[in-house]
């Protein structure tokens, strides 16, 4: 069957809740992507990804001869490669970090130059965390790759390549790539969906990457339709990126005749969270993802689009992804742009770029508006995740005090989950959110935060959700001990 | 290198712009057109008896958040609208002062003593209705004034007010019968008209539909409030009017029973307060459901003429037992 692509395709959404912040896009959609000269450094945190944090020294199996190249430690009854040493000289693309069989990526030298050890660095999300620091060398060439024909390889050359590329879910999570798509020929797959809603307001990497990179986004669909061995594939695009939609269906139009994968563009309505795997699901297949399961078990995979076009890069190119598109954007940043930044480059370093903040810059946000963390210094580097940079002024953010929750329900109506946020954060407040367990938090909620985008008593209503997670988590782990 | 000037906060960093005050100032915005309607209906007192109600209700308020070692937070509007609401449910004939205790009994005890704003679990200006009903029961049953048709605003300020009290349409209803009806208030096609533009003996802010309906619909339309319990409880008091209202089974008059009374102000404002009605649907609509009945049945059976400020005070305390019966439907619930 042969998916009509001039068919008119009714933009799709999901059902339940979802909200309409503004969108803000129209700052950075229409600018191409433009590379940031190399910095003075890059800061490479050893866990950018789900799984285990890299290890600079790697544990080699005794059989294999030593390479003469890198640097040697011994243990008892053990041979370690030391990945990285102070003071050596990497290349871009060179390993740094690995998880050896642990689940986790590998971690890619971004910045040619010197190694500067190890230190805990400033981290977005979690505090500090060890991190590779390397000093650039401005005499340092920026590699070449080649292509390669990614059909002659077979379906464990085509993850492997993955896998050594170091490849992490871009949509937001950073779940190892390989490892997800890696999946028991026994589950009955049938729809991959590439996900290019970009629900989030502000960010635009991901449909600057489907407008400049089209023909690597179609392949890189194909590549991993192939790795699972199904031909349907539908990619998912929010209407508010018309001329994405448009020349990915030319993309694929024009070489529809060269196999027989089935690959359309489903336009999808502009509302948050539409990207989110559940509602994206939802939108394109009319499925409900059970409660605790994996989208595979109803035969579905998701995968990013930039993730996707990355993967390209990773089995066609054999380039590890140690560089990635970030808009940085809001009225807090002197020019709003694009940006094609080496991986651990800091915060500083973007905004000198682009020639500085204003003077009513109040918050800086790493990722989107919704979900993305703000951070207390511009002394921060992106990690593989990051897909924008927010400088947002006083006028941009919300930063009232919140009052007392007056039960208007709108939260109900705003949680795409069907959770009850409002009674979530009553009990929290009350210093029972080990209780809150009964409204299915644990499972279902992924802290979109449209319950607390849409509360008039401007209630952090997220904050409660985590707050009443750890609760829950320490009341179990009480009970354990009891036992 | 921390910069103390950034905000640091959890996520979603934007979020929309309406607060608890816009939707409570919306509210009252729109209790105003019936309000500056009533003085022309009823004379200018009851603009003195409505700024009272409002000015105790909010200093009710300020004093007990003070004492109660609260932030004061006045002027986020519900003790305002506590305040016109307790107004627009008190005869027009009252004296000046009548507000004052009902003020304190709707926002220190109905509200302030359960936890302030979120945690009454009855509707303040009912309560202080009630109690005022309790406390000076013959005045708030017969100090009904005739509407005025001639803009003779000032008619009813000074002393004299006894002399031209009148009843109420239900009370008519009820006690004499369709033709003392007929007889006071002309024939069904002018009292349709007269009772949807405001024009008939009530309460202060209860008699015109058309202006509490343009408010409600506002509500509606800003998404402020929903339909279903203003919806249910019109279909209910309409239904059961119709059954049971009659002689006999089926013949009841249901546009007069919505059009009489405050089954409007009630429905639109009073049944939808957020704190005290549920917040699912299927339980808005069975908690309106269930206002339109006890409303029918004391207005048939009962002592009252009008039942609705007993409904929805009867129907206040299900609330938190209609919001555990009816939880919102989860996602995964869709699964296969």
């Amino acid at each position: 069957m042969v998916i009509d692509l001039q068919a008119a395709r009714p933009p799709a959404t999901f059902p339940k809740g979802g909200v309409h912040p503004k969108e803000w896009k129209d700052r950075t959609a229409g600018l191409a992507i433009e590379k940031i000269p190399p910095p003075p450094r890059v800061c490479l945190f050893l866990k950018q990804h789900v799984g285990a944090g890299c290890e600079v020294a790697v544990k080699k199996a005794p059989v294999s001869p030593p390479h003469d190249n890198l640097l040697f430690s011994r243990h008892p009854g053990r041979i370690y490669q030391q990945l990285v040493d102070r003071k050596a000289t990497v290349r871009i693309g060179d390993l740094i970090g690995s998880t050896g069989n642990h689940l986790g990526a590998a971690l890619h030298a971004s910045l040619g130059g010197r190694v500067e050890g190890v230190v805990d660095a400033l981290h977005p999300m979690t505090g500090k965390a060890p991190a590779v620091v390397i000093s650039g060398d401005p005499e340092a060439v920026a590699p070449a790759y080649g292509f390669e024909d990614w059909r002659r390889f077979p379906r464990r050359e085509l993850l492997d390549r993955i896998r050594r590329a170091g490849v992490v879910g871009l949509g937001g999570a950073g779940f190892p790539t390989h490892s997800k798509l890696d999946i028991d020929p026994q589950v009955a797959l049938d729809t991959l969906i590439i996900n290019g809603s970009e629900c989030e307001p502000y960010l635009s990497c991901d449909h600057r990457i489907m407008v400049e990179h089209a023909a690597e986004v179609i392949e890189g669909a194909k590549i991993i339709l192939t790795i699972l061995g199904i031909r349907a594939c539908v990619i998912g695009v929010e209407d508010n990126k018309p001329d994405a939609i448009d020349i990915l269906e030319r993309t694929i139009d024009d070489h529809r005749a060269e196999n027989d994968f089935r690959i359309a563009v489903q336009p999808l309505r502009v509302k948050y969270p539409q990207g989110s795997a559940d509602q994206i699901i939802q939108s394109v297949t009319g499925r409900v993802r059970p409660s605790g399961q994996r989208s595979s078990s109803i035969g579905v995979i998701v995968q990013n689009v930039y993730t996707t076009k990355s993967i390209y890069d990773a089995v066609v190119q054999s380039k590890p992804f140690y560089e990635r598109v970030v808009t940085v954007s809001g009225q807090g940043i002197a020019r709003p742009a694009n940006l094609l930044v080496p991986i651990g480059i800091h915060l500083a370093d973007i905004v000198a770029y682009l020639g500085g903040t204003t003077d009513a810059l109040a918050k800086v946000v790493i990722g989107g508006p919704m979900m993305g963390f703000a951070v207390s210094s511009l002394d921060v580097p992106i990690t593989k995740t990051t897909a924008g940079v927010l400088f947002l002024t006083r006028d941009e953010i919300d930063a009232q005090d919140y009052g007392p929750c007056i039960r208007c329900g709108f939260c109900l109506d705003a949680c795409p989950m069907g959770l009850e946020p409002n009674m979530i954060g009553i009990y929290v407040e009350a210093g029972r959110g080990a209780e809150a367990a009964q409204f299915g938090l644990v499972d279902d909620c992924f802290e979109c935060g449209s319950c607390a985008y849409v509360c008039p008593a401007k209630r952090p209503l997220v904050q409660f959700i985590r707050l009443a997670r750890i609760q829950i988590r320490e009341a179990e782990r009480k009970k354990e001990k009891q036992k | 290198m921390t910069r103390t000037d950034l905000v640091v906060s959890v996520s979603p960093h934007v979020k929309q712009r309406v607060t608890t005050a816009t939707i409570m100032w919306t509210v009252a915005a729109c209790l105003t057109p019936p309000l500056i309607l009533s003085v022309f209906i009823f004379g200018v007192q009851t603009l003195l008896i409505t700024l009272v109600s409002v000015g105790a209700c909010v200093a009710t308020e300020a004093v007990s958040q003070k004492a109660l070692g609260r932030p004061v937070q006045v002027r986020d509007g519900s003790a305002v609208i506590t305040g016109l609401l307790l107004a627009f449910v008190i005869p027009p004939g009252v004296p000046w002062w009548t507000p004052v205790t009902g003020a304190v009994m709707a926002i220190f005890v109905t509200k302030a003593l359960m936890g302030g704003l979120g945690f009454n679990i009855f509707n303040p200006a009912l309560i202080g209705r009630a109690f005022l009903v309790a406390t000076y029961p013959v005045m708030m049953t017969t100090a009904w004034l005739e509407p005025l048709r001639d803009a003779a605003v000032f008619k009813h300020v000074g002393p004299g007010v006894d002399a031209v009290s009148t009843a109420t349409p239900l009370h008519v209803l009820k006690h004499y019968g369709m033709s003392a009806f007929i007889e006071k208030f002309g024939s069904l096609s002018t009292v349709y008209a007269d009772f949807f533009f405001g024009l008939r003996p009530g309460c202060i802010g209860e008699t015109s539909v058309l202006l509490l309906l343009i408010g409600g619909f506002v509500l509606i339309y800003k998404r402020y409030i929903s339909w279903h319990i203003p919806t249910a409880v019109l279909a209910s008091v309409g239904l059961l009017t119709w059954i049971f209202g009659g002689d006999t089974l089926f013949t009841g008059n249901p546009l007069l029973a919505v059009l009489s009374g405050g089954v409007i102000l009630g429905a639109f404002f009073m049944a939808t307060d957020y704190v005290t009605s549920p917040s699912q649907k299927a339980g808005q609509l069975i908690f309106g459901a269930g206002i339109g009945a006890l409303t029918v049945l004391i207005r048939l059976k009962g002592g009252y003429p009008e039942g609705i400020c007993y409904a929805i005070l009867l129907m206040n305390p299900l609330t938190p037992a209609l919001d555990q019966w009816f939880r919102p439907k989860r996602f995964s619930a869709g699964a296969p």
